[in-house]
């Protein structure tokens, strides 16, 4: 019994990755998008119409992360206009900045619309409830795998709790089933003050794929300031550990 | 009774009028006695308006003839007759039942539970919202109840569980489903952007991303003719093959958790990194978004993404079974594990149970085996898995040996891939067979998905149904937790591990 504890051990070995500030992630994964403009649009104009969220728009030249599902279709279409590199950080404070447009070079994280209180009091120890709200199950597994072996994001005291009542703030996942709009809106009123909403994943930004769906209710994301918006489908595991850095003062980008 | 024959190698969509009409008594008498025996289930059965008629569909599935029997019947839309319930006399119907009850006020005569299935926004009975959903309950001085949800405790989908129990003990458990309900069917028809449903399909459950994507392309190459190639068919095997590693993984490492076995669950949190991480240098999405679309790839594989995928998986199935051999070796576990949260192989057939919880019971639903498609009916010679018990231990057993037969498919299969065989582009553009018929059975790591894509006269998908193994397997989970100490729920839970959106849809 003991051998076999053993053997598991000595294989496993050490996972965690020392450094969060230091993580490159595979060529293949589909990050910030690097846009450029050509005389000629007219692959752009096809890609865009393709797109299945009309995330990309041709004039003017953008590609909006808040409803972009990275499926990569339109680097396809457009090689020599738009490609995606890398670069997983993409989150922001700011709804606009998640718009890519050619003069990009980085998803500004604007500090400035950071509340005070957040870094004040959460920069030590960050407490988040999570509300899936027609969210497929990626996000969740991706946020659940931030406090995994390999991220421990805990290690920066950023976990989330079973009761809204002793988190600092929400993390919505999933376009807002309308089935969902009001446990949440319960969930977020049982949370104390002062407390901080952070939207995951495209979806959640825009109701991506469900944004015109019947069954879908955004009225919360209406009604209430979101802090961070994190784009992704699903938001990657880096992606929300950089943002999450960036809002409560452990690191600027 | 008359039905349409096919089978799941078939490249072929199916004329609607090619669809025998019957009348429900002769269905009704068919089933009655078909369903009695294992050798058939049902894959689904749905209802959609036709004119003035509702129209209703059924595949059955024939496990041992490895057939797909296709029928229909017609109701005159403002019939107000009640249709004699199959659900009475086989449970495994009930799903199906509630839906068409749901959406179409269909009444079905002497049916048991007669309660809406996910409050579709659809429903014709505006009358129940989901927070009145009507639960049963037992009267009784020593009886309490417990709820649960719809928002669970970890970062975990939500639904609505209310326990009825004597003490410790559960005597009932009752799963309110529907809070993820996004329209995911409807949205289907709404577009013709073949890219968006493709995009659908990965998001119908993101943890089964690959299989549910593999059942919208094989219905959509059906319904265009299109013979994909023995290349492609086998990459999509292998990505089916790596999501049923990474999910089985997943699940060892969150029943470790839940016992307190950290060495298990981080040893399996590492091991599923490696395998996502896997697909995701191949595709760049950790659940392989974006690697399945219709007749062709974006992400044919390489040589050095074979190497690189052999070396891993590789890696992951060696040290996966070390733990597996600690779990079997450690009495502590074994006490959790073993005879907890048992569902009998009758029971499991009763209600229609199918995939690993069902091989878990040892009732052998496997589409791998019995409707063999893609790479399983020609490279691959697969036996299906199955174990006896029908207990936590016995579907964390499905996983270790499911896990490291994947592992073996994989190898297996990587090595037939000759990269110099062009691998055509995704079509989106292709043209659809106008009122045909067709579907895509595909067996996922949960089990059964079955999607089925009929079109109108002008070639454009006008029905698009869905269904997720957990439509029936939830039913399997609240028997499982019954005279289980309400203590042994998240492990029950943890060991079906069921999909929420992919039931609500
Ligand atoms: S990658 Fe984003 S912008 Fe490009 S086609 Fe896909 S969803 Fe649209």
């Amino acid at each position: 019994m003991i051998f076999s504890k053993i053997k598991v051990l000595r294989s496993h070995g050490k996972q965690y990755i020392p450094d969060l500030n230091d993580v490159t992630l595979t060529e293949e994964f589909r990050g910030r998008p690097v846009l450029t403009p050509t005389d000629d649009m007219s692959d752009v104009e096809a890609a865009a119409t393709l797109c299945p969220t009309q995330a990309l728009s041709v004039a003017p030249f953008t590609l909006d992360l808040g409803r972009c599902l990275f499926c990569g279709e339109c680097a396809l279409r457009a090689p020599k206009n738009i490609r995606f590199t890398n670069d997983y950080k993409l989150g922001s404070t700011s709804r606009e900045a998640l718009v890519v447009t050619p003069q990009t070079e980085k998803i500004e994280f604007h500090p400035e619309n950071i509340r005070p209180e957040i870094p004040q009091l959460f920069s030590h120890a960050l407490k988040l409830r999570q509300v899936s709200a027609g969210g497929d199950a990626s996000v969740e597994m991706e946020l659940n795998a931030t406090g995994n072996v390999n991220f421990d994001f805990g290690r920066y005291g950023v976990e989330f709790t079973a009761s809204p009542r002793h988190s600092d703030g929400v993390v919505i996942t999933g376009p807002i089933s309308k089935n969902m709009a009001e446990p949440l809106d319960i969930c977020y009123k049982a949370i104390p003050d002062p407390k901080i909403v952070i939207v995951c994943g495209s979806e959640a930004c825009s109701g991506g794929l469900f944004s015109e769906s019947k069954a879908v209710d955004r009225s919360f994301i209406e009604n209430n300031r979101v802090d961070l918006w994190l784009p992704g489908a699903p938001t990657h595991p880096m992606t929300f550990i950089d943002g999450v850095m960036n809002i409560t003062g452990k690191k600027q980008r | 009774m008359n039905y349409y024959i096919t089978d799941n190698t078939s490249t072929q969509s199916i004329a609607l009028k090619d669809i025998p009409e019957v009348e429900y008594a002769a269905l009704y008498e068919d089933l009655s006695e078909r369903l009695k025996q294992e050798q058939y289930h049902i894959a689904h059965y749905f209802a959609r308006p036709e004119q003035s008629r509702l129209m209703f569909y059924l595949i059955l599935l024939d496990d041992e003839k490895h057939q797909i029997m296709v029928a229909r019947f017609a109701m005159e839309y403002y019939d107000d007759i009640a249709l004699p319930s199959l659900t009475a006399l086989h449970p495994a119907v009930h799903p199906f039942e509630r839906e068409i009850a749901e959406l179409y006020n269909v009444e079905f005569g002497a049916m048991p539970w007669k309660k809406p299935l996910r409050f579709d926004e659809n429903r014709r009975c505006r009358t129940s919202t989901i927070d009145t959903y009507p639960f049963y309950s037992i009267e009784g001085d020593s009886l309490h109840e417990v709820n649960v949800g719809p928002i669970h405790a970890g970062i975990i989908e939500p639904g609505a569980f209310r326990f009825t129990c004597n003490g410790e003990n559960v005597l009932h458990l009752e799963i309110a489903l529907g809070y993820q309900h996004r329209g995911v069917e409807d949205e289907f028809v709404a577009t013709d952007n073949r890219l968006r449903q493709t995009l659908l399909s990965e998001s119908i459950a993101g943890d089964s991303a690959i299989a549910h994507s593999s059942a919208f392309a094989m219905a959509v190459e059906r319904l265009s003719n299109n013979k994909t190639s023995q290349r492609l068919q086998a990459e999509r095997t292998i990505a089916l093959e790596l999501e049923r590693m990474a999910m089985h993984i997943a699940d060892t490492g969150a029943l470790s958790m839940d016992v307190g076995y950290q060495l298990g669950q981080v040893a399996c949190e590492a091991l599923r990194t490696v395998t996502i991480n896997t697909t995701q240098a191949w595709c760049g999405n950790r659940f392989g978004k974006g690697l399945i679309r219709p007749a062709g790839s974006n992400k044919p594989l390489t040589s050095e993404k074979i190497e690189m995928i052999r070396k891993n998986v590789e890696e992951v199935g060696r040290r996966y079974a070390e733990v597996s051999d600690d779990i079997k070796s450690s009495p502590t576990l074994l006490s959790r594990f073993e005879q907890c949260g048992i569902v009998p192989r009758t029971e499991m057939h009763r209600i229609g149970g199918v995939g690993m919880a069902a091989r878990a019971s040892g009732l052998g639903r496997d589409l791998r085996t019995s409707h063999p498609f893609a790479a399983y009916s020609t490279k691959l010679n697969h036996e299906s898995i199955t174990q006896h018990d029908g207990d936590v231990m016995a579907r964390l057993m499905m996983r270790c040996q499911e896990v490291s037969q994947s592992v073996e498919y994989i190898k297996q299969l990587l090595a037939t891939i000759d990269t110099t065989e062009a691998v055509p582009a995704p079509n989106y553009e292709q043209t659809l067979a106008p009122e045909h018929f067709a579907f895509g059975l595909v067996e996922g790591w949960r089990g059964e998905i079955c999607h089925i894509a009929i079109t109108n006269e002008e070639g454009k998908i006008d029905t698009y149904k869905v269904k997720e193994p957990s439509l029936h397997n939830w039913l399997a989970l609240a028997l499982a937790v019954r005279g289980e100490g309400i203590s042994d729920f998240p492990i029950c839970n943890k060991s079906f591990n069921l999909s929420y959106c992919g039931h609500d849809l």
